[in-house]
């Protein structure tokens, strides 16, 4: 990754311009051309730097309903729930974080009775209770990472 | 100008986008001729999605932790009910504050209830900037933990969805 490399991360992820000509506007402000950033774009993608490029749909408001949930997993048991949680399709993220409360999960159903059902099947599933937080006020979504 | 897309037209750009932008110089265009439209009817259902709010931007999504984002914090406050707005308002624009969501407490487990996510590179730079954050605001005496991740087992969107889905939004 050189200099172009980030300069392009950086400018992507506050949104490509919806015009006809995304990449010249772009070029005239990275002072690059269409072509170069294409490539650049197509690399990072490759090389596995950038898993998507595209418009993020916001998919709470296309239907859908979500959740974070908790779990305190005793240590001896850590890998094999979390083998549990990995095979079922309504998992989307699952961290291992430094607390009691050591496996956080989002959850992503269809309707808010599914998000209920999966919730009670990983309780059974595990035999652990679960803090289910689903959001309740949105402040800031803007995931940013300057490069 | 010719009329907007058909329904039908319109799912079917929802579908072609899943996998993302066409990387070519006129993206729309190479959209159009895919779903048999224009290239100003494609672009024009494009801002109407992005003045409705149906995406943010067309963006990127990251692999945080191939870049070097290994550090990741979630901050849990524990925020009186009658300030969390404001808190969370404030946090949320604080520069380096990925996601800021108010969550209900779950006494006596859980008593906190402002989330919000920090990305850093090394553990020490991103504690050091949460505290500093949370002296600015004045806010280093409210009950608060700093949860990092060690592990990620698993990373995807959400495969239910009936359309893309967007970038991570933590729940």
């Amino acid at each position: 990754m050189d200099d172009l490399d980030r300069r392009l991360i950086n400018r992507l992820q506050l949104g490509l311009p919806l015009v006809r000509y995304p990449w010249q506007a772009l070029a005239a402000e990275l002072d690059s051309s269409s072509a170069e950033l294409l490539d650049r774009l197509h690399q990072l993608l490759e090389d596995g730097m950038l898993t998507r490029f595209g418009p993020m749909f916001d998919i709470e408001r296309l239907g859908g309903a979500f959740t974070l949930a908790a779990l305190a997993v005793p240590e001896e048991r850590f890998e094999a729930v979390a083998e549990q949680l990995h095979a079922l399709p309504e998992v989307a993220h699952n961290y291992r974080r430094e607390h009691t409360w050591n496996m956080w999960f989002v959850l992503g159903c269809t309707t808010e009775q599914g998000i209920a059902e999966t919730l009670q099947h990983i309780e059974t599933l595990t035999g652990l209770p679960l803090l289910n937080l689903p959001k309740e006020e949105t402040y800031h979504v803007g995931l940013y990472f300057p490069v | 100008m010719k009329p907007g897309l058909s329904p039908r037209q319109a799912l079917a750009l929802r579908r072609h986008l899943e996998a993302g932008l066409p990387r070519v110089s006129r993206p729309y265009q190479a959209l159009a001729e895919r779903i048999d439209a224009d290239e100003n009817q494609v672009l024009a259902q494009m801002r109407l999605w992005h003045e409705q709010g149906l995406f943010r931007r067309v963006g990127l999504v990251l692999n945080h932790r191939a870049l070097g984002f290994t550090a990741n914090a979630m901050l849990v406050l524990d925020v009186p009910d009658a300030l969390i707005d404001e808190v969370g308002q404030r946090l949320g624009r604080a520069h380096g504050i990925n996601l800021c969501y108010q969550r209900p407490r779950r006494l006596p487990q859980w008593r906190y209830n402002l989330f919000c996510m920090v990305h850093g590179r090394q553990r020490a730079q991103v504690e050091a900037q949460i505290q500093a954050l949370l002296e600015e605001h004045l806010l280093s005496d409210l009950p608060h933990q700093l949860l990092f991740s060690t592990h990620a087992f698993k990373q995807c969107g959400a495969r239910f969805a009936p359309s893309p889905t967007g970038a991570p939004t933590h729940g």
